[in-house]
Order: C-alpha cells, then sequence, then structure tokens
C-alpha cells in the first residue's frame, strides 16, 4: 500500500509471469528440438513432438477462451468452431495441393501432356470422390493460393465471430443465454459440414493434412519439428498479444464488464463494441491455433466442432484459473496431455480386488469428478493456488 | 339365399349356352386349344367355360394354370393329377372319382406363363362370385393390383349379386377405375374419371396417373398424337442431347477419354494431326489436332458446345400421353390436380400432426429443464443424463418384468423415484454452493454430466438397448392413405398433456407450488414467511430432475437407450427453454411447438437432408432470439427490464 | 440559468402498472435540486428515464443547448453527452483498484481501439489526483476497491462521476449507509459539483436533504406534486399527507 506509486513501471515489471512463462516456452522448445528426432537424438519421437505441438497450440485456444471468459465474462461455448474454421481453411490449401502433385506425377506417364481441365478434374476426383462427387465446390475456388487460404484463416472465424457477435451483443444476450447461443452455433456448423453436399467432404473431413506439399523430400521428423516451433512462437505471440490487451485500459474496461456491464455503459462505454472486439480477436487467434493444430493432426472432421470441444475448452480454462493468462496455459496443457496418458492407456489399471478400474474407461469420470471438484473447492483453479504460493514467497 | 342369387346370376350370364353340359366336353370341344395353348387360341376355351357357368370350371381353371392337368394319351380326356413319384392320382374333372395310373401313358398340359395370365384373368371372374368372401376379396386385391379391360364385364356382373356391403362398395370402386381406363366410350370414361375427384387414395391417383402416362419424345417438328407438354431442353442440355442421339437425330458426343485415346492411337513422328506432343496440353490446340483427325475421317468428329445448342435448338421435346383421346387426358389432368390440392392438405395436414408429436417429444425433453432453469436460474447441462437414466430404469425394469405394460407401469414411478433422489443429491452436494453463479453451475453440472455419461457407458456398454412398447402401442391409426400416426407417438402425445396438466397443478394448485413461485420471486421474503428456502429448493430440483426421468421413459419408448442421447436431447431443450421465455411452463409449451412444427416443416422442404434441416432450425433460432431475447412467452413487469 | 434538461409529459406503464404518468421537469446548469418522494412514486424509473435504461411510452427529453432528444438514444450514448448515474447500491468494480476505478471513468474517448492504444498522460493523472483528493482517497488508490468501506465505495462512485464531468449528474442515496461525518463530506462534494453543473440528488433522508438546501421536486404516483424550497414543500398539506406523514413509517 504504498502512497508513491510510479505511473510508468514497465509492462514486464507489472506483468511478471508473461517474462517467466516465455523463458519456460523457450527453454521447453528447446530441450524438445534438441532431443527430437529431427536432431538425431530422437529421445522425443516425432509422434510425440506432434503431441507436443497440438498442446501448444491448444494452449493458444485456452488462453483466448481465456480473454472472453476469464476477462470479459462471455463464457462462449462456441470458441471451438473458430478453430475447427482455421483448421479447415489450411486443410484446404494442404489437401489441393498435395493431391494436385499426386495427380500430377500420375498424368507425367501419359503420351499425351493433360489439359488444365484434365488435371482439374482429376484433382476435384480424388479430393471428393469420396462423397460422390468430382466438382469443385464454390468454396475451393480459392485453394490453390497458400496465401489466400492463410488469408481466410484469419478471416473467416474473424467475419464469422463479428457477424455473430454483433447480432448476439446488440440484442443484449448475455450470461447462459450467450453461452447457449454460442453453443447452437457451433452445433449449427459442425451439423452442416456433416452433410456430404457441404463441399467439405462431409464426415470424412479433411486427411492428409501432416504432408506438407513442397516438403515432401524432409520427413516428419523435420515437418513436426517445424510445426511444433511455429505453435510455440504462436503461442508466445499470442501470450504477448493477449497480455499487452489486458494490461492496457482496454484490459481493465472489458473486465469492468465482467463485473457489472450496465455500469460501464453508464460511464458512456459501449459496451457492445468491446465485446464484439474481444470475441472477434479471440475468434481470430483460435482460428490461428486450428490452422497449427491440424496439420499436426493429420485430419479434420466435423466432430471436432461439435459443441463438446468448446466445453472442454471452458473446462481446461476453469481448472487452470480464469482470468489468468498463465492458468490458462497449464490447464490446457496438463489436462490435454493427462486425457492422452489416460485413455491412450499411459495409466496403469488400479486392481480393487473385485473390479479393476481401467483408466480408458474411467477417466472421463475422474475428469468429471474433479471438474466439480475444482468448480466448488477451487474457483481460481490451478492458477489461484499459484497466486497463492507466489504471495506467501 | 347366397347360392340361389349366384346360380340365378350364372343362369342369366349363361343364356348363350343353353344345353347343359360339362366341363370334360367343352375340353373335348377345343381339345387341340386345351392340349396346347397360345395366348390367342385359349380365350375360345375360357370363353366357353364361362359362359356354361359350370361349377367346377373355377377348379379346372385353378388346376390348369398350375400345371396339374393331365391329358389321357389313350383316350384324349382330360384329367387333374396329383403326382406321387412315377404314379399319377387322377380325378375326374366333372365326377370327382379318383384313381390311380402309372405316368406313361398320361402327358402334361404346360401353359406358358402368358396363358397362365389370361386363365387368371378368366379364374377371377368365377372368384368375383365366389360364394367364399375371402376368394371375392382375393379377386379383387388382385383386380387391383394388376387392371385389365376384360375385368370389367365381369365385374359389372358380379356387382348385381354382391351382399357384402364392404365388397360391394369396393367392386364399385374398382369399377369407377376400371371404366376410367377402359371404359367404352368418352363420356363414361370423363364420367367415371371425373367421380374420382373427392378420391385422394392412393389407388385412385395411381389410375389418373395410369391414364396420364406421357413418354418423352423428341421431332424435328411438331410432334402429332395428344402431346402432354413441350419440354425445355435447355434445362438438363446433356440429357436432352442424350435424347436426340439415342432418336438418331444427332451425332454422339465424343468423351473426353475417346478423344485422348484416338490422339494417342494416331501420332504420327511424334505429332497428332500436325500438332506436336508437346503442345497437347492445350485445350485448343488438343481440338485443332482431333479436328485434322476428323477432316481425315480417321475419327467421328467432335460435337462442340455450339453443335449442341444448335441441335436442341432445332428439335422439338416433347411429352405425348399414350392415352389419344384429349377430353379423357384433359378431364385426368383437371380430375388429379383437384385431387392433388386435397392431397397437399391432408399431407399438411398430417405434417400437423408429426410437428405435433416431434413437439410433444421437446415438450418433455425441456419441462424438467424449464423448471430448474426457470424457477431455479440453475443451469443443469446433466438434464440430458437425467433423462437418459431414465430410459435405463426403463430398460433395467425390463430385464425383470417381462410383460411390457406391467414394466412400463412399474418404470414410470421408478425413472422419477431414481432421478429425484439424483437431482436432491446432486442439488444438495453441488448446486447449493453455486447459486448466484450460473455460468459455474452450467459447467459444474456438465463435469457430471461427462462422468455421468461414462459412467453408464462403463455399465451399459456402448450399443444402444431396446425399451420395447407394449404391443398395444404398436401400429398406426390410419385415417387416410395421407394421414396416420402410430399410436406410440399418439401415447406420447398424451403423455406430454397429462405432464402438462399435472405441472400446471402442482405449480399453481398446491402447496409446494406456492411456496416455490415464492422462493423464485423473493427468497428472502419467503424465509421471512417461514418458508425454507433450502428445502424448496431441493424440491424443485428433484422435481425437475423426476420428471426428465419419466420423460426418459417416454423418449426410450420411440429412440434408442444409449448412454449419449441425453446429449442429443440438451442443446435442443435448452433452445426450446430459451425460445419460449423462461420461466414459464406455457412458454416451453410454446418453444416445444414452435421448434417442432418448424423442423418437420423444414425437413419437408428438404426432406433428402435432416442434417440440413437442422442447420436451418438452429440458425433460425439465433436469429429468433435476436427479436426476442426474452422468448416468446416473455416475463413481464419491471423485473424484465433488467 | 438556462435550462440544460427539459422532460415534458413523460409517461411510463410497466404491464398495467403506471410508474410515471405526465412528468415534466427542468433542471438548469448549474443547479443543485433534490427530488423526494414515497417508495414507488418513480423516482428510480425517472432516472432510468433520463439515462436511456427505460424507453419512455411519450413525452420528450430534451438535452443541452442544442435541444437534443434522449429518447432513443442508448445509455451509453447519454452518458457520452455528460450525463453521469450513480446508483443507489454501490456499483464500483471491486476487483480493481481505486486508481483503475477513476481511470476508467475519465473523460476520455471511448472507443475499443483508442481505448487499447490509451496512454497515460499527465495531465490525467493530475485531474485523477485532485478527484481523490476530493472524496478522501487519495492513500487508497493502489487498494482494490472491494476492499473499501461502504461509505468510502459510496464516494469513489461519486468520484467517478466527477471523473466523468458531466454536465448533469443523477445521484441516487448517496448518503445511505453513511455515518454522520461521512454524510458532511458528501454534502460538501455535492454542494461543491453542483457550483458548475446540474445535480439531481434522489434521497430518503429529509435531514439530508435540508442539509443540501437547494429547490426541492416532490414525486408521488409517477409525477410532481409539488416543486419549491424544502420548507416551501413541507408546508403543502398534500404533500405532508402522502408523504411526510408516512416518512417516519418508511424506510
Amino acid at each position: 500500500m504504498t502512497k508513491e506509486h510510479t505511473p510508468r513501471t514497465s509492462f514486464v515489471a507489472r506483468n511478471p509471469s508473461v517474462l517467466y512463462l516465455l523463458m519456460a516456452l523457450g527453454l521447453f522448445t528447446a530441450v524438445v528440438a534438441v532431443l527430437s528426432e529431427a536432431t538425431g537424438v530422437g529421445l522425443i519421437s516425432t509422434s510425440f513432438v506432434k503431441t507436443l505441438g497440438k498442446t501448444l497450440c491448444l494452449c493458444l485456444i485456452a488462453i483466448a477462451m481465456d480473454v472472453v471468459w476469464g476477462y470479459c465474462g462471455i463464457l462462449s461455448l462456441g470458441h471451438f468452431a473458430f478453430f475447427g474454421i482455421g483448421g479447415y481453411a489450411i486443410g484446404m490449401w494442404l489437401m489441393y495441393a498435395r493431391t494436385e502433385i499426386i495427380v500430377a506425377e500420375s498424368l507425367a506417364g501419359q503420351v499425351i501432356p493433360p489439359t488444365p481441365q484434365e488435371i482439374s478434374d482429376a484433382i476435384g476426383n480424388q479430393i471428393f470422390g469420396v462423397v460422390g462427387s468430382s466438382e469443385f465446390p464454390l468454396i475451393w475456388a480459392f485453394a490453390d493460393s497458400l496465401f489466400i487460404q492463410l488469408a481466410f484463416v484469419v478471416l473467416v472465424p474473424g467475419l464469422l465471430a463479428l457477424i455473430f457477435g454483433w447480432l448476439a451483443f446488440r440484442s443484449r444476450v448475455t450470461g447462459v443465454y450467450l453461452s447457449i447461443l454460442t453453443q447452437a452455433m457451433t452445433l449449427a456448423l459442425s451439423l452442416y459440414l456433416f452433410q456430404n453436399d457441404s463441399g467439405l467432404r462431409g464426415n470424412n473431413g479433411l486427411s492428409g493434412l501432416q504432408n506438407v506439399p513442397g516438403l515432401a523430400d524432409s520427413g516428419q521428423d523435420v515437418v513436426s519439428l517445424a510445426f511444433f516451433l511455429a505453435s510455440a512462437l504462436a503461442l508466445a505471440l499470442g501470450y504477448l498479444l493477449f497480455a499487452w490487451i489486458t494490461d492496457s485500459k482496454l484490459g481493465n474496461i472489458i473486465q469492468a464488464i465482467r463485473d457489472d456491464e450496465s455500469r460501464v455503459r453508464f460511464l458512456g462505454y459501449h459496451v457492445e463494441s468491446y465485446k464484439l472486439f474481444v470475441f472477434t480477436i479471440t475468434a481470430i487467434v483460435a482460428g490461428i491455433a486450428g490452422a497449427l493444430y491440424y496439420p499436426q493432426a493429420g485430419i479434420i472432421n466435423p466432430a471436432e466442432i461439435a459443441p463438446i470441444a468448446s466445453i472442454y475448452l471452458a473446462v481446461w480454462v476453469a481448472i487452470g484459473g480464469r482470468g489468468r493468462l498463465y492458468g490458462a496455459v497449464i490447464g490446457a496443457a496438463l489436462v490435454s496431455l493427462l486425457s492422452s496418458w489416460f485413455t491412450g492407456g499411459g495409466a496403469p489399471s488400479i486392481n480393487l480386488g473385485f473390479y479393476t478400474i481401467q483408466w480408458v474407461d474411467w477417466w472421463l469420470v475422474l475428469l468429471g469428478g474433479t471438474f466439480v471438484l475444482v468448480t466448488l473447492f477451487a474457483p481460481k483453479g490451478i492458477g489461484g493456488l499459484f497466486d497463492k504460493l507466489v504471495r506467501k514467497s | 339365399m347366397i347360392r340361389v342369387l349366384i346360380s340365378l346370376t350364372w343362369l342369366l350370364a349363361s343364356v348363350s349356352v343353353a344345353a347343359s353340359q360339362d366341363v370334360q366336353s367343352i375340353l373335348q370341344t377345343h381339345a387341340e386349344e386345351v392340349a396346347k395353348p397360345s395366348r390367342k387360341s385359349v380365350s375360345v376355351v375360357l370363353d366357353d367355360l364361362v359362359a356354361s357357368g359350370l361349377p367346377q370350371a373355377p377348379e379346372f381353371l385353378e388346376q390348369w394354370a398350375e400345371r396339374n392337368v393331365w391329358r389321357n394319351n389313350a383316350t384324349g380326356l382330360f384329367v387333374i393329377v396329383t403326382e406321387e413319384g412315377d404314379d399319377l392320382t387322377f380325378r375326374d374333372i366333372d365326377s370327382g372319382e379318383t384313381g390311380t395310373a402309372s405316368e406313361d401313358g398320361f402327358t402334361q398340359l404346360r401353359p406358358n406363363g402368358g396363358v397362365r395370365r389370361v386363365i387368371g384373368t378368366a379364374l377371377v371372374q368365377f372368384q368375383l362370385s365366389d360364394p367364399d368372401p375371402a376368394r371375392r376379396q382375393s379377386a379383387l386385391d388382385s383386380i387391383a393390383r394388376r387392371g385389365e379391360a376384360s375385368q370389367l364385364e365381369p365385374l359389372v356382373a358380379s356387382l348385381a349379386g354382391e351382399d357384402d356391403p364392404a365388397l360391394r362398395a369396393r367392386k364399385e370402386q374398382l369399377i369407377t377405375f376400371l371404366t376410367a381406363r377402359f371404359g367404352e366410350d368418352t363420356d363414361a370414361r370423363v364420367a367415371a374419371i371425373e367421380s374420382l375427384s373427392a378420391d385422394t387414395s392412393v389407388e385412385a391417383r395411381a389410375v389418373l396417373s395410369q391414364i396420364l402416362s406421357a413418354n418423352a419424345g423428341v421431332a424435328t417438328d411438331t410432334p402429332e398424337g395428344n402431346i402432354a407438354r413441350i419440354l425445355d431442353p435447355m434445362e438438363d442440355p446433356t440429357a436432352s442431347y442424350g435424347q436426340l442421339v439415342d432418336a438418331g437425330l444427332a451425332p454422339p458426343i465424343v468423351p473426353v477419354g475417346a478423344v485422348r485415346s484416338a490422339l494417342e492411337a494416331n501420332i504420327v513422328d511424334g505429332r497428332v494431326g500436325g500438332v506436336p506432343l508437346a503442345q497437347l496440353g492445350d485445350q485448343d490446340m488438343r481440338n485443332m489436332a482431333y479436328g485434322a483427325l476428323a477432316a481425315d475421317g480417321t475419327v467421328p468428329p467432335l460435337v462442340t458446345q455450339d453443335d449442341i445448342t444448335v441441335a436442341l435448338e432445332n428439335a422439338v421435346f416433347f411429352e405425348r400421353y399414350s392415352e389419344e383421346d384429349t377430353t379423357v387426358t384433359d378431364a385426368a389432368r383437371a380430375t388429379l390436380d383437384a385431387i392433388e390440392t386435397r392431397v397437399g392438405l391432408e399431407q399438411t395436414f398430417d405434417l400437423a400432426l408429426d410437428g405435433l408429436s416431434l413437439a410433444s417429444i421437446y415438450f418433455l425433453a425441456a419441462i424438467g429443464l424449464a423448471i430448474t432453469f426457470g424457477q431455479m436460474g440453475v443451469i443443469n447441462m446433466a438434464h440430458g443424463e437425467f433423462i437418459m437414466m431414465g430410459a435405463y430404469t426403463g430398460y433395467v425394469v425390463q430385464l425383470f418384468v417381462p410383460d411390457y405394460t406391467v414394466s412400463l407401469l412399474v418404470a414410470l414411478p421408478l425413472a422419477f423415484a431414481v432421478t429425484f433422489g439424483a437431482g436432491v443429491a446432486m442439488e444438495r452436494l453441488v448446486i447449493r454452493h453455486l447459486y448466484h453463479r450460473p455460468l459455474e453451475t452450467l459447467l459444474a453440472t456438465f463435469g457430471i454430466s461427462i462422468a455421468l455419461q461414462q459412467i453408464a457407458k462403463n455399465i451399459f456398454g456402448t450399443q444402444a438397448r431396446p425399451l420395447t412398447s407394449p404391443d398395444w402401442l404398436g401400429g398406426a391409426l390410419v385415417i387416410s392413405d395421407n394421414i396416420q400416426i402410430s399410436y406410440i407417438r399418439i401415447a406420447i402425445f398424451v403423455f406430454a398433456l397429462l405432464f402438462l396438466c399435472l405441472l400446471l397443478f402442482i405449480l399453481n394448485r398446491t402447496r409446494l407450488g406456492l411456496e416455490v413461485r415464492a422462493v423464485n420471486q423473493n427468497p428472502g421474503m419467503a424465509a421471512s414467511m417461514g418458508i425454507n428456502p433450502d428445502r424448496i429448493n431441493m424440491m424443485t430440483f428433484g422435481l425437475g430432475s423426476g420428471i426428465a426421468g419419466v420423460a426418459g421413459v417416454g423418449i426410450g419408448l420411440y429412440a434408442q437407450v444409449t448412454s449419449e442421447m441425453g446429449a442429443n436431447y440438451i442443446v435442443q431443450s435448452f433452445m426450446t427453454v430459451v425460445v419460449g421465455g423462461v420461466g414459464s411452463v406455457f412458454g416451453t409449451l410454446a418453444g416445444a411447438g414452435l421448434i417442432g412444427f418448424l423442423q418437420k416443416g423444414i425437413e419437408w422442404l428438404n426432406p433428402s437432408n435432416t442434417l440440413a434441416a437442422q442447420t436451418y432450425m438452429i440458425l433460425f433460432i439465433i436469429l429468433f432470439i435476436q427479436f426476442r431475447p426474452k422468448g416468446i412467452v416473455a416475463p413481464k413487469g419491471r423485473a424484465a427490464a433488467d | 440559468m438556462t435550462s440544460l434538461l427539459e422532460m415534458s409529459g413523460i409517461s411510463k406503464n410497466f404491464d398495467g402498472f403506471q410508474a410515471i404518468s405526465n412528468l415534466s421537469l427542468q433542471i438548469g446548469e448549474p443547479e443543485l435540486r433534490a427530488v423526494i418522494g414515497p417508495n414507488g412514486a418513480g423516482k428510480t424509473t425517472f432516472m432510468d428515464i433520463i439515462t436511456g435504461k427505460t424507453k419512455p411510452d411519450e413525452g420528450s427529453i430534451r438535452f443541452g443547448e442544442d435541444s437534443r432528444s434522449l429518447i432513443g438514444m442508448s445509455e451509453s450514448e447519454i452518458a457520452r453527452l455528460g450525463i453521469g448515474r450513480k446508483f443507489q447500491k454501490p456499483t464500483v468494480f471491486e476487483a480493481q483498484t481505486v486508481r483503475e476505478n477513476l481511470a476508467m471513468a475519465l473523460k476520455n474517448p471511448r472507443g475499443p481501439f483508442s481505448v487499447l492504444f490509451y496512454k497515460k498522460t499527465r495531465e490525467g493523472a493530475a485531474r485523477l489526483e485532485e478527484i481523490a483528493e476530493e472524496i478522501n482517497l487519495t492513500d487508497h488508490l493502489a487498494r482494490p476497491a472491494g476492499e473499501l468501506s461502504h461509505g468510502q465505495k459510496q464516494w469513489l462512485e461519486i468520484g467517478m462521476l466527477l471523473a466523468q464531468s458531466p454536465r448533469l449528474l443523477l445521484v441516487d442515496e448517496p448518503a445511505a449507509g453513511m455515518t454522520a461525518h461521512e454524510r458532511e463530506h458528501t454534502t460538501d462534494i455535492l454542494k461543491k459539483a453542483a457550483e458548475t453543473r446540474a445535480v439531481i440528488v434522489v434521497e430518503h433522508d429529509m435531514e439530508f436533504v435540508r442539509r443540501l438546501n437547494c429547490k426541492v421536486t416532490v414525486l408521488h404516483e409517477g409525477s410532481v406534486l409539488a416543486e419549491g424550497s424544502l420548507d416551501h414543500v413541507t408546508k403543502n398539506k398534500t404533500v405532508v399527507d402522502v408523504y411526510l406523514g408516512r416518512s417516519d413509517a418508511g424506510d
């Protein structure tokens, strides 16, 4: 309680967690990179590098979720829709470009060189044969251009969030109503994508995304390490961006909106614009996270954006601790890694004599139970415990 | 009495054959036609047999058609035979006397399929006046299945002797159908057609469609005959051009693959038609090369898009009625249009019934939620799992009580008890600590939801478990060909209605309801008046959960019971509550109605795609909430302004 | 004294309950005005209507020199126009520090992007100190607002109002739950504020109103029953009947 305050402390001094997190992330990245198969050490398998890379992407969407929910108070149960859209946008290019190469190879043997139309038909057949079509839907118009599809990774989630958010916030849908509405949005999107004539291969989704055209000569070990590094970089930049936003005066305003929306209105702030800003920018970051995640996962299908995925996202953030960015990172990393450990058969079964607990079957029960306990007894999550420790020391 | 009437009819019908004969003598008259029947020649025999009116005739015809009639090579007499190994048991056609003989010396009559059909038609004429109503019925069924011109006369003849009102009505109906299709003169046919205008049955429409059956055709000039309509070839140019090709009016399109192989087959010195191979990746160059080949006559000429357009423009595409009489087709068209309007109305009504039953299901699924969400402001994401628990309770009860009616009666209260208990436990252990933190309640109950789902999966496995409904709930109530509703859906509707009444009674007429509303409106005030809000919250939550359990039994009866069934309903249920207006039973009713009817309506517009219907449904709800954020039945008063 | 706010013929009906009926009122600039009335007289609705939270069924509200109509404007637009409001229950952002609370209220551009790229200025800091001084919270600037006492929260909220530099302040029961000493200070703050702007105080506490020593408007059943000095209105027989006679029994 010092009366003498210093109005111009540095950003890092005000947010020590940024420094710690970035340092930890840098160290972690360096260790993984050195121990990976790409460098020849091979202590960390390529598939585990992918798992870690995917986890970093999940951490990125988790901090986005934390900003929109933990800071701005909008419990969005639809952010995985934006994640999925990002994945689909990049997936379209990956799939198109790779199929183009395969088709070119298969047509190269022919005596008569193929016409552009023949090439296009062959690619269409390859990609859409599985849904009984061979024509390119309109949304694939730019699939051959990496640049435009990359722009879509940002633009489509941003635009969708902008339109949806504008509609919802304008009519002052708040609280659980908004949660349910966002859930409806992601449900509608996934149901739409499940159709065969959605233009995105129905429930087959897009596959073979781990093969990056142009990098065919480098093995998967190098490609996955590259994606891992890109994910780490994206997480670092995302963390900086959100730390900066939440530290700014805008951060104060959105937290005020979380605590008492109408009071903020009477202060003269157009609350809807702020919500829309936060909703949209987090959607964009979610899209970027998705665009990095799915090339590592190799496949994307509509089940990925079912409402349950977005609820899990909320679970991670809640367990990690809302309203603190590092909490979201801890929550997402811990729960998703534990989840793959338990469901992957890594956890030893427990023999109770009369019954053996197989974690593959009981992990969700454990997670659900833990989640109830965290909500009841540690509403601030792991991050909250962290804070207590720091304050004591 | 019947026999007298029938024989009377026969007498009337057989005036041409004055002398009373037996079947055998008629057969002997036409022995050659009987022994080696053809479709054309056999009619002489049949006409005489029918005319004779002999009671043995139908049996003979039946046996003949089934290839059980043999001819004695020596005597030339026909007998009915049952084969037993090499021996034959034969029976005289007229007297019915039996005997046995060796196979040698007899020849089996083998009428071919066409002949048998003709025999069958003749047989129908006998059966139409058969003393056994079941046989008459089957004869009518066979006419209904395959109507022929020749059946009209005997059908009319048999009408006078028909004393069964149902069969008589059926005969009259079939006479109308046959007259419409095969009547003698145009006036009779038009009259018959027009009399169908109130008949929305599938059969009547089929009759009219048959009259209106038309074939697509193409001609270079204005076509002749009874033209149904002229088609626009541009609607489907590919198919239309195909028609032209089939009619020999245009050369076939050379497929891309054929062009390629033609080019490959004609490579000369690294060139095709003078064009270097390397340039053939360009479509224009490729066309040029192929054109050069075609000019030489090596390959068929390429049909270009322009050729197709010109060909299509110069041809007339039409549909021509098989029926040549314009008056008849016009009448049939007008009548069919009129019927289709009626059918449309009936289908709309049927759709409304469908919507109603879907609305009932949504109502059942959502009403428990409306209580916990509406009255207490608690978001229960595990509501769907309570529905699932109720359904599994029903399933388990059926394992122990084999009588489905009894087990249903046991399951309903038991499901209520189980989920009531679960709800109370959940309220005491979790939700009580989270009042006024609705978003956290949402998350905590979600945790419970995934745990319950997984536990159910561990206990009951992943495959769907049946919850069988009692037999009296099988089948459907058929109002007309277009309106029918299964009893199970009616039961669900009645069930939902009972629920609504029960709930309104509890909330508005009982002490518990009063206290619930009091606590909802002002917990502090209610507490000061001696109401224990804790107890009321517990009871309310238990009630909402219990209702979900009972609804689960109802839903389980018509849907499959799986551990994920709750998840399928939860989002829909929330929408129902939100669209309807939180905190109101009637709001939930309105929400369920709106969503149910709308979903059916969208499915009707796009029947092939229920996924799309659901997508549009949800988009509609999102937009709806924009314009009525408080739902259909919005809470009123100053509180609503907050 | 020109008229800053002019309400005329305002009516509002909530599903059969006539909260405001044909209410007309004028406030000059600067002016201090107390609005009193029994429970259910429509005081809160009156403030809701001015600040845009509730749309009136009929009537007009005009504000400022160019007589802009406030009807149809959103809460935030009205606030930016220069009308500040303090709620009956102190609503400060408890998770944030006193300084942050005040900084959010400071008159600055309100758009999301200008806020995102907002840099603290020397003038802003000075103004903030000044207000803190005025509301006696200089020592508490770095504390989370949630840790303040009830009276301090009331002051902080008034301070936030002042930071908005509004032309019209609507203050709902500022003295509720305050000690005698705190009330005195509150009166001083309000009186000082009213030297340069219009201030409307809605209050139950007669003693507090008397201390404000200003023109009083008595509301009853949604319309103005009497207007004038406190002494003047307390002599009005109807006022005594409907309000003052019951004020002892009231809250």
